[in-house]
């Protein structure tokens, strides 16, 4: 579904990302973990067309879409839920949902979105009508993958949707992450830092270094993997 | 009392007008973080617009000074610089989307230099008397002496004011401009083109500075190419004054230099006029650096 080949990635003189490969299949949650400044938001930026790699390529559904803008990208199921949420504070919480459906002219279909966004997290229809900006941490990322999901992505891209957040809260998103993939078949590309929880709810998993892929494979076998164990799950 | 009356309406329509202008300015620093400089030029091409479409009008055997002539002629001007506002974007300032501010400013001084000196050039340099695009007459209201050309400026600008309040709160495009202006990043990744959403902007703001323009002209009825710059420079002090970027604090701070000018303008201080605007912009600033209805926004990283 999704396949970057041999990415490069640089700010300038900085490269942070260096021949990076990774692949994410129909049906799957892959999980791309790695520490601060590992390159993990990079890697998202650049398959959404925030960022022009310096070389390799990328592959959605059969096509390159490589330097290709992001609102093009969304028109074609991939949707990014970017780091730090982004919701439109100046938006009402409708507001916000309703543009992630930017794209979409069927009126239906959209009011058909909306509902399953409700169901899926009750808490934002009760806040529908107020100022994005007012909601709790919590609350804002469960909106941001709300305005993702209303584009009615086949791909999803998820950078840290534990950061900052209360446990409690990070747990029912990581649910109802599952259940997206699921019950409606959606591929995941899932960014990181908590790597237990990630590991938790992936088939795959990627780990990321100072920009380079470290080692890969299914995520039962990464979890036991001893460098990793050391390196990012508490020692234990 | 009458008199008083008076100076409201004309504070009104004048506000209006500022008003009208500094919505350009706010809009565009909304999307693009920058103060588009040429704004004032193409509030100037609205009044030569309309003065040539009225004499078109005149020559091709309209019937003048009807109302219907006058709104054919406001909307014609409207589009022209609607279009000559997208077109400016578009070459001169898109090629520097990824530039420094600085750049695109002294750009926007350059295209205002242009539109400035290419007016003179076209249009001569001596000013031109504006006609009568809107049945004129004077009103006598019980002592209180109006021109209707005043209430005709008033109705058509609050029309406007109006018109723009209900497309950017109620409407698909509105609120993608809303959204671009709060993250242009976000705004990309819900499939939102931005630069379709900034030239919309621009074409928006300039429709809004061409109906300035003719509705300045018909309370100012003398035009010439460097007509822009004195409304122009009030506009951005009421757009700076209600808060840049904030919509409600353009139409606020072109209200209120509106009045204040006006209120002035009948005292012994009215040769202070310009510098009684620039104090009080100051004299807000100091205490509110965002304006009167601007918000320091918080920069989450
Ligand atoms: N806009 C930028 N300009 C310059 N360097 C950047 C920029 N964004 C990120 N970097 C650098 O690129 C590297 C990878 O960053 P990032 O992808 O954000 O890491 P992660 O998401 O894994 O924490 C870091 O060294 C960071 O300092
Ligand atoms: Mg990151």
């Amino acid at each position: 579904m999704l396949e970057l080949k041999n990415l490069t990635v640089q700010y300038g003189a900085i490269t942070a990302l260096q021949d990076v490969s990774l692949r994410l299949d129909r049906g799957e949650i892959v999980t791309l973990i790695g520490g601060n400044g590992a390159g993990k938001t990079t890697t998202l930026r650049a398959i959404s067309g925030l960022l022009k790699p310096r070389s390799g390529s990328i592959w959605y559904e059969g096509n390159d879409i490589t330097g290709r803008p992001p609102h093009k990208l969304v028109a074609q199921g991939l949707a990014h839920c970017p780091e730090g949420r982004m919701v439109f504070a100046n938006l009402t919480v409708l507001e916000n949902l309703r543009m992630g459906a930017y794209l979409q002219r069927d009126r239906r279909v959209i009011e058909k979105e909306l509902e399953f966004v409700r169901s899926l997290f009750p808490r934002l229809r009760e806040r529908e009508s107020q100022l994005a900006g007012t909601l709790s941490g919590g609350e804002q990322q469960m909106l941001a993958i709300g305005r993702a999901l209303m584009s009615q992505p086949r791909c999803l891209l998820l950078d840290e949707p534990s950061l900052g957040i209360a446990p409690l809260l990070t747990q029912t998103i990581f649910e109802k992450i599952t259940e997206l993939n699921r019950v409606r078949g959606l591929s995941i590309l899932l960014v990181e830092q908590n790597a237990n929880l990630a590991l938790a709810v992936s088939h795959r998993a990627y780990v990321i270094e100072c920009g380079r892929i470290l080692l890969s494979g299914p995520a039962s076998e990464v979890k036991s993997n001893p460098q990793v164990r050391d390196a990012y799950l508490g020692g234990g | 009392m009458t008199e008083l009356l008076q100076q409201v309406i004309n504070g009104l329509s004048m506000g209006a007008i500022y008003a009208l202008i500094a919505l350009g300015y706010t809009m565009v620093y909304g999307v693009l973080r920058f103060i588009n400089f040429a704004h004032s030029d193409v509030f100037m091409l609205g009044a030569f617009v309309a003065y040539y479409t009225a004499r078109a009008f005149g020559r091709w055997g309209f019937v003048m000074g009807g109302y219907l002539g006058g709104i054919a002629i406001l909307l014609l001007s409207m589009t022209a610089c609607a279009v000559v506002g997208i077109v400016i974007e578009r070459l001169a300032y898109r090629p520097l989307r990824r530039r420094s501010t600085l750049t695109v400013l002294i750009t926007a001084i350059g295209v205002s230099l242009l539109l400035q000196n290419g007016g003179q050039l076209v249009f001569g340099v001596n000013p031109k008397a504006f006609p009568d695009i809107f049945p004129s007459s004077t009103l006598n209201l019980g002592g209180l002496v109006i021109n209707s050309n005043q209430l005709v400026v008033l109705g058509v600008a609050i029309a406007l004011l109006s018109a723009l309040h209900w497309i950017v709160q109620h409407t698909r495009i509105g609120t993608a401009m809303r959204a671009v202006s709060f993250n242009a990043t976000a705004a990309s990744l819900v499939g939102i083109d931005t630069n379709r959403i900034i030239s919309f902007t621009f074409g928006m703001g300039s429709a809004l500075a061409g109906a300035g323009g003719v509705l300045y002209a018909m309370n100012y009825p003398s035009i010439e190419p460097l007509m822009g710059n004195s409304p122009g420079l009030k506009a951005f002090i009421a757009a700076v004054l209600g808060g840049i970027g904030s919509l409600p604090g353009a139409a606020l701070g072109g209200m209120l230099l509106g009045f204040v000018e006006t209120g002035v303008s009948g005292t012994r201080w009215s040769t202070f006029r310009d510098a009684i605007a620039f104090a009080i912009l100051i004299g807000i600033l100091l205490f509110r650096p965002a304006g009167l209805l601007g918000r320091n926004r918080v920069e989450k990283v």
